[in-house]
């Protein structure tokens, strides 16, 4: 499977990306390209570039568990003052309230768990839901 | 051109690692954990690693950092971080790593400190 940019209208952009690592890369500098081409700050391309790359990883691996034949697929939709990216993949789904805080004591040296709290962080929300047609959605918004 | 670039020096009983590039998912975090796993098993623990050319890091690298850290301590050695950009020591302060990991912004401030 290749990376294809399949829609690209004034308000939304959408990208298929194959389950293998280079996809993190691959999403993030596809939603920098539509920051820069908005003129937002650096430290919004940072923030929303930290969040993709986490919710692209987690598509990848845990959601799609690195099988090229399912797809992780990425939309951008912009307006005048917010940013919606919607990252979908083929998996079974989990529940973000089971992950355990990173920044507690008892997890503080664990080396893994803290995408999440990176979404969270540098995003203004994020959200999961359970496609229809299976998979799971990752939903995170900013404010332009 | 490598995702993350490391150069090593020695300053005494010390070895300096010198990074360039980002530490995130895949590559960079393989080539720290590579560098750290060579050290150990050459018996060199006393570490110490410049993050000046680190401008980017995901969870994956935090999550590396931590993992070096754990392994060079268990082996009885000591890894300090020298140069943290601003965007790393946030992310370091947010995590509350930035409490377990020994920083400094000064090399012979650093080197001092493994005596």
């Amino acid at each position: 499977m290749r990376l294809t940019r399949l829609i690209v209208t004034g308000e939304k952009t959408l990208f298929r990306f194959p389950s293998r690592i280079e996809a993190v890369n691959e999403a993030a500098a596809s939603v920098a390209g539509i920051l820069n081409n908005l003129g937002t700050t650096d430290d919004l391309k940072f923030a929303v570039d930290m969040a993709v790359r986490e919710a692209v990883t987690n598509a990848v691996l845990h959601g799609n568990r690195l099988d090229e034949s399912k797809a992780v697929v990425l939309q951008v939709l912009t307006s005048s003052d917010a940013l919606e990216i919607l990252i979908d993949d083929e998996g079974s789904g989990f529940k973000p309230e089971d992950v355990p805080d990173p920044t507690a004591a008892e997890n503080i040296l664990k080396t893994s768990g803290r995408g999440i709290f990176f979404m969270r962080n540098f995003m203004d929300t994020v959200d999961w839901s359970v496609r229809p047609e299976g998979g799971t959605r990752v939903r995170l918004t900013k404010k332009l | 051109m490598a995702e993350l670039n490391i150069s090593e020096r020695q300053a005494g009983d010390v070895t300096v690692l010198d990074m360039s590039g980002k530490i995130t998912i895949g590559e960079g975090s393989v080539a720290l954990r590579s560098a750290i796993r060579r050290l150990l098993e050459e018996g060199r623990k006393k570490i110490l690693l410049n993050l000046a050319g680190v401008g980017y890091i995901d969870s994956s690298g935090i999550g590396e950092l931590v993992s070096s850290y754990t392994a060079i301590n268990k082996d009885g050695g000591q890894l300090k971080l020298l140069n943290l950009t601003q965007k790393l020591q946030d992310l370091l302060t947010i995590t509350k790593l930035l409490t377990v990991f020994d920083v400094y912004e000064s090399e012979s401030d650093a080197l001092n400190s493994f005596k």
